[in-house]
C-alpha cells in the first residue's frame, strides 16, 4: 500500500476520498434528520440524466451532473413544499426519468463508448486535478455553510414549523439543504458511484448518531467515520483488486454490521 | 386590557366549514382553556392566532396588531413534543431556539442567550438537564423545555396545544402547577380535549364546536351547582354545561370529576 502512494492517481484517490467523505458525513447528517434519505436518493439517480447531457453536449461531466441534479434538487424542494398528494410517487418518477434521459443521450452520442459502470459505481483511480478543485471548494462552501448559519439549519431541522414562526426562512434553508445534497452526490460519484452514495450518506451518520449528543459533533463523528471507511475500503480494493465504490459501501455496512452488535450487548 | 379580540372570524378548508363566526376576548392575565372535541377546529383557530393560518373572513387582533406583527409577543408550545427524539440535540440548544431573531454573534450563541435559556429552564425546573439529549427526557420532562423555549422569547401571551396528552395524571399536575405559577404575569392560552384537569386552572372556558361559547368560570363554586357535599360532579354534566351535545370519553362509564379541594 505504501509502495502505491508513489503513484499521483492514488494520491489523487486518497486526497478524493477524504474530501468526499467529509463532505458526505456533514451533509448526510443533514439528509438524515431531516429524513430526506428517499430525496436524496432520487437525486443521486437523476443526476445521471446531467452526464448524459453532458456527454452529448461535450461539456465537462462534472458541470453537467452538477447543473441536472441542482435543477432536481430545486424540484423536488417544490414539490415537497408544497405537500402534494402522492409526492413519492413523484420523486419515483423523478429518479427513474432522469436515469432514462441519461441512457438515451449516451446512445444517441456518436462514436462514443461511455462506461457507464464507473458512473454507476464510481471510478475513484481515475480522479483528475480538476476534480480535486471542485470537490475541495464544495467541502469549504459546505462547511462554510454550516458554521455560519448552524442555527438556523439547526432549528429547520429540529422543528421547522417551530422555526418558521421565530422568523428562519424555512424555505430557504429546506431548499439550500437538498441543493447542497445534489452537489454532494456528484462529487460521490467519483468515488463509489451514483447508486452507492446512498449509503455513503447514510451508515456512518447512523453510527455517529448514536454517539453524538449534538447536530455539529454528529457531523463531525460522520464526517470521520466515512474517511475511516473510505481508506480502509481503497486499502481492502487496492490489495485484492476489487471495485473500490463496492469495496467502500462493504466496509461501512460490516462494520454497521458489528456497532449494531456491540451497541445491542451493552 | 384585551391582549386578544377576535371578531366574527370564519374559517373554512375548501368550503368546509370549520369555525363560524366567532367572537372571543382574551384579557391580560387570563388563563383561558380552549375545549371542544376533535375536531372541532381548536387547532385552526389556534393556527389563525398565530397567523400560520390565513384570515378569510373576521379579524383577529393580537396586542392590538395583525398575528404575524405579533409573533415575537408569543410564546408557543406546540403539540407534538414526541417527534424527533433521535435527534441529536441538548436541552440547552432547544431553550435557545425560542431566542427572536436579532443581534447575535458570527457564530454560536451569545452570552446573553445562554444565560436567558439558562434561566428559562430554572423556571421550568430543568436547568440540571441543560446538557442532556433532548431524547433521553421522560414526556413530562420534555414538555418543559419545550415550555422554557418558548418563555425565551419573553413573551406576552404563552399559548400551549394540548400540552398534556402524552403525559401521566402526576405530570399533567405539575405541568399545570407550573402554568399557574406563570400565569402571575403571563396570559396563558390552553388548548386541550381532556377537561377533567384543566378547568381547575382555567378562570376562562371557550369551547369551540365550529362555532364557540364563552364562559367565566372564575368562581367555579357558583359557576357549577356540586353534587351534595362531596363537591365534584362528572364530565358529562361539564360537558353540556360548556355548549357540548354530546362526550364521547364518558357516554358509558361517567367518572367523577373533582373541584380542587
Amino acid at each position: 500500500m505504501i509502495e502505491a502512494l508513489q503513484f499521483d492517481f492514488m494520491q489523487h484517490a486518497l486526497l478524493a476520498g477524504i474530501l468526499v467523505s467529509f463532505a458526505a458525513g456533514i451533509i448526510g447528517s443533514l439528509i438524515v434528520v431531516n429524513r430526506m434519505v428517499f430525496l436524496a436518493g432520487g437525486i443521486a439517480h437523476t443526476s445521471y440524466g446531467g452526464i448524459g447531457l453532458a456527454v452529448y453536449f461535450g461539456l465537462p461531466i462534472f458541470l453537467g451532473a452538477s447543473l441536472f441534479a441542482v435543477g432536481a434538487a430545486l424540484l423536488i424542494a417544490t414539490l415537497t413544499l408544497k405537500k402534494r398528494h402522492r409526492i413519492d410517487t413523484f420523486i419515483g418518477l423523478i429518479w427513474a426519468v432522469g436515469m432514462a434521459i441519461g441512457v438515451i443521450f449516451v446512445d444517441l452520442t456518436p462514436g462514443y463508448n461511455v462506461d457507464l459502470m464507473s458512473y454507476l459505481f464510481g471510478s475513484i483511480l481515475a480522479v483528475s486535478t480538476q476534480d480535486l478543485y471542485f470537490m475541495g471548494a464544495l467541502l469549504a462552501m459546505i462547511l462554510l455553510i454550516v458554521t455560519l448559519r448552524y442555527r438556523d439549519i439547526l432549528a429547520v431541522s429540529y422543528d421547522s414549523e417551530y422555526a418558521g414562526l421565530r422568523g428562519v426562512n424555512v424555505r430557504f434553508f429546506y431548499t439550500l439543504t437538498l441543493v447542497l445534497s445534489a452537489l454532494t452526490v456528484v462529487i460521490a460519484i467519483k468515488v463509489v458511484g451514483l447508486i452507492l452514495v446512498i449509503a455513503m450518506l447514510t451508515i456512518p451518520v447512523y453510527i455517529a448518531e448514536k454517539l453524538s449528543s449534538s447536530l455539529f459533533s454528529m457531523m463531525f463523528i460522520s464526517g470521520t467515520i466515512a474517511t475511516l471507511f473510505t481508506l480502509a475500503g481503497l486499502w481492502l480494493s487496492y490489495s485484492y483488486d476489487l471495485t473500490s465504490g463496492a469495496s467502500i459501501i462493504m466496509v461501512s455496512a460490516l462494520s454497521l454490521g458489528v456497532f449494531l452488535l456491540v451497541s445491542k450487548k451493552s | 386590557m384585551n391582549v386578544i379580540e377576535i371578531t366574527n372570524l370564519s374559517f373554512a378548508y375548501e368550503k368546509e366549514p370549520v369555525l363560524e363566526q366567532i367572537n372571543l376576548t382574551v384579557k391580560k392575565r387570563d388563563f383561558l382553556a380552549i375545549i371542544g372535541p376533535n375536531g372541532g377546529g381548536k387547532s385552526t383557530l389556534l393556527k389563525l392566532i398565530l397567523g400560520i393560518n390565513p384570515i378569510q373572513s373576521g379579524s383577529i387582533k393580537v396586542l392590538g396588531r395583525r398575528p404575524k406583527e405579533s409573533l415575537r409577543n408569543i410564546g408557543y408550545v406546540p403539540q407534538n413534543t414526541n417527534v424527533n427524539t433521535d435527534f441529536p440535540i441538548k436541552v440547552i440548544e432547544v431553550a435557545m431556539m425560542g431566542h427572536v431573531e436579532g443581534k447575535r454573534p458570527l457564530f454560536g450563541y451569545g452570552k446573553d442567550e445562554v444565560l436567558c435559556a439558562m434561566g428559562a429552564l430554572e423556571q421550568v425546573g430543568m436547568a440540571d438537564f441543560a446538557q442532556t439529549k433532548i431524547g433521553s427526557l421522560s414526556g413530562g420532562q420534555r414538555q418543559r423545555v419545550m415550555i422554557a423555549r418558548a418563555l425565551c422569547a419573553h413573551p406576552k401571551i404563552l399559548i400551549l396545544d394540548e400540552p398534556t396528552s402524552s403525559i401521566d395524571i402526576t405530570g399533567q399536575r405539575d405541568i399545570y402547577e407550573l402554568l399557574k405559577e406563570l400565569n402571575k404575569y403571563i396570559t396563558v392560552i390552553v388548548v386541550s380535549h381532556d377537561i377533567s384537569v384543566i378547568l381547575e386552572y382555567a378562570n376562562k372556558a371557550a369551547h369551540v364546536n365550529k362555532t364557540l361559547s364563552y364562559h367565566d368560570i372564575s368562581d367555579k363554586h357558583s359557576t357549577f351547582h356540586t353534587h351534595g357535599n362531596n363537591e365534584h360532579f362528572c364530565e358529562i354534566e361539564l360537558l353540556q354545561m360548556l355548549g357540548s351535545e354530546q362526550c364521547n370519553t364518558c357516554k358509558e362509564d361517567p367518572s367523577p370529576w373533582r373541584i380542587k379541594p
